[in-house]
Formats: C-alpha cells, sequence, structure tokens
C-alpha cells in the first residue's frame, strides 16, 4: 500500500507551489512615509502577499510575492516603487 | 456599497500558488473567497485555474473544491448541489470556470443547469483565450486578437456568454472586472443572497495571453471598461442596469478612444486601421442597443 | 416479498428504488429510456425520495452523478450505446475519483450502421474505467444485482463505481416473474448511506481531483487496481449474503451450468447464457460432456475462477457479441491471457455472434460447440470464427 488516499484530495497549505518569491525579478518596496494606508496594493495583489495589519498597515510578504509590480502600478501616492532584486 | 476596509483580512486562496505573475485569475479567486468569507463551495473545470492549485498533496484553496473535466462544471454542480441539499447543508456551490470551459465546450452543460434553474452560482472568468493550453483562441476571444491559432487575428468577434445565459431567464446574470473587485464582490454576494441560477462573467486580462507587463493586469482591465469594450452591467429577474463605471458611459464622448486599450496589449499589435475601425463599429453597436434597451424599454429584456 | 411479473428495466428501477438512491441524473436512449421514466414517476409519486436530475446529455448525466456521490450522496444513472460512448470521459473521471456510482448499461450495439439492438461492444468499451463490470441473465438477477451493486461499490475496500449490464431487449423488455425484496429486507442488507470517508465535507477545505506529479500518479492508479481486486472478494461475499437473506445466489463472479464433468464449456456473459444453457442440455442428452461458464463479471476479470472452473476440460468456446477489429474480439482474447499460465492449458476457440442483435439460436450453440471440439481435436489454432454470416466468412473476405 502507497499510504495515500484513495484519490488526489490535496489540503490547503500556504506555499503550495513553494516559496514563489524565488520567482522574483523585480522588488516592490513600500515607503512607509509616504503611505496613506488606502489598501488598494492589499487589495490588488493577486498573489494575497501584501499583509494588512490591524491599523491598516500594509508589508509585502517577501517570501510569496512574485514581483508582478501591480501593486506599484495601483499606488494612488506613488508609495511603491520597484526594484531590481539583487541576488 | 461595500468599502475596502470591510473586507476581511482572512485569504481563502493562499499565496505561493502556482498562478503567473499578475495572474487575473488568482486575484479573482481572492476576491471571491472574502466576498464570501470562505462558505461556499467550488467546482473547477480543466483550465488554468486547475494548474493555478498546484500539484497534490497541496493546495492553495482554504474552500472544498471538486476538480473536473473541462466540460462537466455546470452539470457536477448540479449533482454536488442536489447532494448537499439531501444532506441539508444550504452552502453556496460555485463554479469556476474558464471562457473555453463556459463559451464553448461547457456551454452545454451550462445551458442546461440554467434551463432547469439549478441553484448554483457559476462564474466565468474570462481570459478571452484557452491559456491553459498555450492561448488558443475560444469564442470569448474578441475579434482582432492574436492567438497562437489565430496567428493573424481572429476574425469573429465575441460570443456575447452573458446574453445568451440571460436569454434563459434566470434570476440573476452580471457581468465585471478584475479592476473593480469592489464590484465584483457586490455583484457576488447579491448572487448569493439569491437562489436558482445565477452567473456572473468576469472580464480577466491575462499579461501572458494577452502580452502586457504582469504589473498592467488591473490597468488593462480598467481600460477595457473606460472604453467601453467591456461593459459592467447586472440583469435581474430580466431587469439590465448598467453598473459602476459603465453607468456614465452610455454618453459615447464620456468613453475613452478604444486604441488606448489595444495599444495597452501585444496582442493586438498586429491590426491595422480597417481592423480597429471594425471593433470601433462592434463597440459602438452594442452600446446603442443598451441605450436604446434602456431608454425605451427601462432595461427589459423580456 | 412479492412475486410479480416485470421487464428487465422494470428490476433496474425497482432495485433502484429499493436501495433508497438519493440522486439520479439520467438521459434517455433506447432500449434504457424505460428505466429513468419509471424512476421519474416513482420520484414523482413520492415513492422515492430522490433528487432527479433531468440533465442535457449522457456527459452531464454522469457529471451530475459524480457531483453528487462527491457530496455523499447514493447516486444512479442508466444509459446504452452512443449514451455511454458521449459520457464516456465522465465514467473514466467516476472510477479514477473511486466514487462509488452504480449505473445500469442497457447494452445495445454501436453505430454506424445505426443499430438499437443487442450487443456488447458498448459496456467493454469502458473495461478499463475503473469501474466494476456486473452482467445479469435473467430479470430476475437484474433486479438482485442492481441492489447488490450498490453495496459492492460501497464497501470500504472497493469504493469504485459499478456497472450493471443488461441485454437491450434480450432483458431490457423480457417479462419475467420476480421475487421483490421487503424494503426491510433491503434495508438490513444495504445501510443508509454513509458518505464515503472522503466526500466533500462542506466544513473541511480540501481540493479534490487536483493534479498528481508523476511520483504520485501511479500510486493512485495502483490503489484503484488493488480496489479491483479486493472486488473479487466482496463481489462473492455480498451474493453469499444476498443468498442467506433471499436464498437466491448466482455464483459470485462465475455462473457454471452443468461444469463438474464437463469436457467443453461455452463462455459468454450476459441473457444468451440461457440459450447455450438449453443448447448443453441437449448436447449432454446426446453424450457430449458439455457446460456453460457465464462470466458475471468482465471486471474485475475472473481470472483464478476461471482457471479453477475450466480445469480438466478440454477445450472452451468463448462466445463474443462484440468485436475488437483487428484482434478480433475481447472476451476471447481476454480468457486466452488468463489461462495462459495454467498448469494444463485448456483449447480456447472464440466465436463472434450476435452483433447489433443478431439472433443466436441453441441450435448455434450447439454448432459452436462441435466446431469446438474438431478444433481441438485436430489441434487447429482456436482463431475466431463468425457464426451466422452472411454467405459465410469467405464470402466477405
Ligand atoms: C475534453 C478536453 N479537451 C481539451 C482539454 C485541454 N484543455 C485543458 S484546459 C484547456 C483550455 C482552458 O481554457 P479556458 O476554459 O478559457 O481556461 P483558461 O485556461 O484560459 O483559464 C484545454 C483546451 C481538456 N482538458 N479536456
Ligand atoms: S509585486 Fe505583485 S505579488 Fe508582489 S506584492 Fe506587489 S502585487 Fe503582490
Ligand atoms: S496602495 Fe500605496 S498608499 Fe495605498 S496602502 Fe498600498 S502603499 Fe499605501
Ligand atoms: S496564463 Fe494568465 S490566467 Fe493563466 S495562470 Fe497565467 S496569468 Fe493566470
Ligand atoms: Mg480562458
Amino acid at each position: 500500500m502507497s499510504g495515500l488516499p484513495v484519490t488526489a484530495i490535496a489540503t490547503p497549505r500556504r506555499g503550495a507551489a513553494g516559496r514563489t518569491g524565488l520567482w522574483r525579478v523585480e522588488r516592490p518596496v513600500i515607503d512607509h512615509s509616504r503611505c496613506i494606508k488606502c489598501l488598494l496594493c492589499w487589495l490588488y495583489c493577486p498573489e494575497g502577499a501584501v499583509v494588512r495589519h490591524e491599523d491598516n498597515s500594509v508589508e509585502i510578504d517577501y517570501d510569496y510575492c512574485k514581483g508582478c509590480g501591480i501593486c506599484a502600478n495601483e499606488c494612488p501616492v506613488r508609495a511603491i516603487t520597484v526594484v531590481a532584486e539583487r541576488e | 456599497m461595500v468599502t475596502i476596509k470591510e473586507l476581511t483580512r482572512e485569504e481563502y486562496w493562499l499565496p505561493g500558488n502556482s498562478s503567473c505573475p499578475g495572474c487575473p485569475a488568482a486575484l479573482g479567486l481572492r476576491m471571491l473567497g472574502k466576498a464570501l468569507e470562505g462558505k461556499f463551495v467550488l467546482v473547477v473545470p480543466a483550465s488554468c485555474t486547475t494548474v493555478i492549485q498546484g500539484i497534490y498533496p497541496a493546495t492553495p484553496s482554504r474552500v472544498p473544491l471538486l476538480n473536473i473535466a473541462f466540460a462537466a462544471s455546470a452539470s457536477a454542480a448540479s449533482g454536488l448541489r442536489a447532494a448537499l441539499r439531501i444532506r441539508g447543508l444550504k452552502v453556496p456551490v460555485v463554479v469556476w470556470a474558464g471562457d473555453g470551459g463556459t463559451a464553448d465546450i461547457g456551454l452545454q452543460a451550462l445551458s442546461g443547469a440554467a434551463e432547469r434553474n439549478e441553484d448554483i452560482l457559476y462564474i466565468c472568468y474570462d481570459n478571452e483565450a484557452y491559456q491553459n493550453t498555450g492561448i488558443q483562441r475560444s469564442g470569448a476571444t474578441p475579434y482582432g486578437a492574436w492567438t497562437t491559432t489565430t496567428p493573424l487575428g481572429k476574425r469573429e468577434h465575441k460570443k456575447d456568454v452573458p446574453m445568451i445565459v440571460a436569454a434563459h431567464g434566470v434570476p440573476y446574470v452580471a457581468t465585471a472586472s478584475i479592476a473593480y473587485p469592489l464590484d465584483f464582490v457586490e455583484k457576488v454576494r447579491k448572487a448569493a443572497s439569491k437562489s436558482g441560477f445565477r452567473y456572473i462573467h468576469l472580464h480577466a486580462p491575462c499579461p501572458v495571453g494577452w502580452r502586457f507587463p504582469p504589473s498592467k493586469t488591473v490597468e488593462v482591465g480598467r481600460l477595457a471598461v473606460e472604453t467601453g469594450m467591456w461593459i459592467l452591467y447586472e440583469i435581474e429577474d430580466g431587469v439590465l442596469r448598467l453598473t459602476g463605471r459603465s453607468r456614465v458611459l452610455l454618453d459615447p464622448s464620456k468613453r475613452k478612444p478604444i486604441e488606448e486599450y489595444l495599444r495597452a496589449q501585444g496582442r493586438f499589435s498586429h491590426l491595422d486601421e480597417r481592423d480597429v475601425e471594425e471593433l470601433k463599429r462592434y463597440v459602438e453597436a452594442r452600446w446603442r442597443e443598451l441605450k436604446k434597451l434602456l431608454e425605451e424599454r427601462g432595461g427589459c429584456l423580456r | 416479498m412479492s412475486r410479480l411479473v416485470i421487464s428487465g428495466n422494470e428490476a433496474v428501477a425497482l432495485g433502484v428504488k429499493l436501495s433508497r438512491v438519493q440522486v439520479v441524473a439520467a438521459y434517455p436512449i433506447t432500449p434504457q429510456t424505460a428505466i429513468v421514466e419509471k424512476i421519474a414517476e416513482y420520484v414523482e409519486k413520492g415513492e422515492l425520495r430522490a433528487e432527479f436530475i433531468r440533465v442535457e446529455s449522457e456527459h452531464s448525466a454522469m457529471a451530475a452523478c459524480i457531483g453528487a456521490a462527491a457530496g455523499g450522496a447514493r447516486a444512479f444513472t442508466a444509459t446504452s450505446s452512443q449514451g455511454l460512448l458521449y459520457m464516456s470521459e465522465m465514467v473514466f473521471w467516476a472510477g479514477g475519483a473511486r466514487l462509488p456510482i452504480v449505473m445500469a448499461v442497457v447494452t445495445r450495439a454501436l453505430a454506424p450502421p445505426w443499430s438499437i439492438w443487442c450487443d456488447h461492444n458498448d459496456a467493454l468499451s469502458q473495461r478499463d474505467s475503473g469501474w466494476v463490470q456486473l452482467w445479469a441473465e435473467s430479470v430476475q438477477e437484474v433486479l438482485d444485482m442492481t441492489i447488490q451493486a450498490f453495496r459492492v461499490a460501497e464497501d470500504e475496500e472497493v469504493l469504485l463505481p459499478v456497472m450493471v449490464c443488461l441485454d437491450g431487449f434480450i432483458l431490457s423488455h423480457a417479462y419475467e416473474p420476480a421475487d421483490i425484496p421487503e424494503q426491510s429486507a433491503v434495508d438490513s442488507f444495504l445501510p443508509e448511506k454513509k458518505p464515503a470517508p472522503y466526500w466533500l465535507d462542506p466544513s473541511k477545505p480540501a481540493a479534490y481531483c487536483t493534479i498528481a506529479a508523476p511520483d504520485t500518479y501511479m500510486e493512485f492508479r495502483y490503489e484503484m487496481y488493488r480496489a479491483m481486486k479486493n472486488a473479487e472478494r466482496v463481489i462473492k461475499e455480498v451474493d453469499e449474503e444476498w443468498c442467506r437473506l433471499t436464498g437466491r445466489s448466482y455464483g459470485g463472479l462465475v455462473d457454471c451450468y452443468r461444469c463438474d464433468d464437463a469436457e467443453v464449456a461455452i463462455l459468454l456473459c450476459g441473457a444468451w447464457a440461457g440459450d447455450a444453457k438449453e443448447a448443453v442440455d441437449i448436447l449432454r442428452r446426446k453424450g457430449v460432456k458439455a457446460g456453460v461458464v457465464r462470466l458475471r463479471a468482465t471486471r474485475p476479470f475472473p481470472t483464478e475462477d476461471l482457471r479453477a472452473v475450466v480445469e480438466g476440460m478440454d477445450a472452451l468456446a468463448v462466445v463474443d457479441r462484440s468485436l475488437s477489429p483487428g484482434l478480433p474480439s475481447i472476451l476471447w482474447s481476454e480468457v486466452r491471457a488468463a489461462l495462459y499460465d495454467s498448469v494444463k492449458r485448456v483449447y480456447v476457440k472464440g466465436f463472434i455472434a450476435g452483433l447489433g442483435g443478431r439472433d443466436v439460436t441453441p441450435g448455434d450453440f450447439i454448432r459452436i460447440v462441435h466446431s469446438t471440439l474438431e478444433g481441438f481435436r485436430r489441434g487447429e489454432p482456436g482463431e475466431v470464427e463468425w457464426i451466422g454470416l452472411r454467405g459465410g466468412e469467405s464470402g466477405h473476405h
């Protein structure tokens, strides 16, 4: 016996595809001094990689952020800049 | 009106999944999870969403999800609904299918379920091609768009699936766009509050297949609406009304030129003037029809 | 218990009702239609508390059964021929998803040319789908088998879908007296459906039937293979338990008729076993020690039971009501493969007969037995012979 269930039944897990942050070629960086806590970056991040804190301040989870840059593109006050990912 | 702040902080489609950077399907699934706060079950046919789930034994889905064959989502959902009803469970059954699984191979099952007024919510995320198999045209691909099976651009216009579904006389049909998540959330919630067959067609610009940078997913989605290429509306009990941004766009002067939308995407880069004119003619005609419907019949389709 | 004269199709419907099926999704096709019409009537009259989904195709019928079974319900459908081929993608899905659905397949030839009459190519085309395939001979057996099918399917050692195959018209439309078991007896034999341990519980997030990479796919398939092996034992146990309840047993995987001292036997599946048995009675009166081996299951294929049954026989006539162009027939090749490792290999000759409802009489079976014995005595290769072909085989070369 293989010890597997009868059919492929997968269970929820963060990082089901691994640490997708490793895919990133560009990194979004938040300038918290400019941030107005509008939460648009959190809303629009396809990955759910923008962490929204209790006080609606935001932070990027670089373990999973794929660096698509949508957050930077949508930030109304340009508080997010995209920089090249270093080695 | 839903506001960003009142959306739950819980994630029901977990980060670290296999979607491409800038994926509209992943964004849509995140919003769907938040709209219903995880209290639903999903049925997913073959599509990018099969792959986005990743590989056994892990999944990003925090809601129960039944994967099913390409053409089968509406009927599998009908069966699942029946079983849950027997078990006394009222939890919404939601289909999440691509445009290929909806407009093409799944259309028969969709039509059957709509005609039977099955108590399910069917959401089509429309990335306007078979993206999972590598960008082939679907019935929902717009005129002129490059795909790998229309290398010179598609010669036919987009199949109007929401109106086809509406013609079944179902209680709720809506269009939405991933560029307007709150509008989408509101429509999902409204749909979930109703019973019978409900349909939402979610426009979902795909950076890979439409040839634009992944940072532009939302921007391209917004341009689709602002240029009038994609129209936001809902049809409740046979009465159509424009919603969100589209409400102000009946006046053609309020719409951005469609060139702005076309230029943002590589898939339209080969279009000549006549192609652009043809697309304009098509878009204008659709708006004229809507205007007539709204002004002469109060949006009443039946 | 009551005794009624009913048709094969009515027997299926009654079996479904007695099994307290919860979800039925079906689409009409001759000669199956009467089954779902009858079930619809039971549901409308409130005699069966089930959800009846009047789907728009067979593909959707099986998809709906899959959804229903995944949601923990006891699900049933019925089809034939083109309908079965049309749902084939979902037939394989149900097998791979390990959902204990039961389906009646009223066997009918495949088009073109159009034919509504019986042969077995439809059901046998699905033989690698991971479905248990059972074959009935009589109306009574159809009824009993339908109820038994749920027990086999839902057994935790099996958890596979089950097809109950009955011959189109020959059985589906034949009226025979049948003992109808009491509901209470069936309830004790087949308890109320508990959802399989892996049902899609809305309170337990999980994704069903996801992608399995090459490092696990094979193990899932192996589990299915093992479950099918388990089904061999479970089918027999269920047959024995049914016998204790009703006094009727059909012999598990193979039904042997006058095989004990037989030197030659006819091997087949389906309702025409009755004609073969009649032929055997005539042959026996003439001193030919003949018997009938009727496969009640083609999946799992009863390899071991078959070897035991034919041990000591000289020759076997495998009569196929199906065709595998280029092989040329299905049971023939499967039987030969199953018997290859026997200590003393029995001579196996193949026959193709009854395609598209062509009549096959006891006289034909007598000729089949003689032809087999002749081939055995002459030491000819046991190749396949067509029965009742206009102008004979050469006439068509
Ligand atoms: C019956 C069948 N035919 C073809 C395929 C191959 N296939 C898998 S997904 C897909 C395209 C899906 O397109 P769509 O529904 O638009 O979803 P997307 O991938 O764009 O998200 C195709 C053709 C299949 N899985 N099943
Ligand atoms: S770059 Fe993309 S993935 Fe990363 S936080 Fe921004 S929106 Fe999310
Ligand atoms: S979008 Fe910009 S301003 Fe708004 S929360 Fe994010 S970083 Fe702050
Ligand atoms: S191809 Fe498009 S829709 Fe598919 S996963 Fe990638 S970004 Fe998402
Ligand atoms: Mg698509």
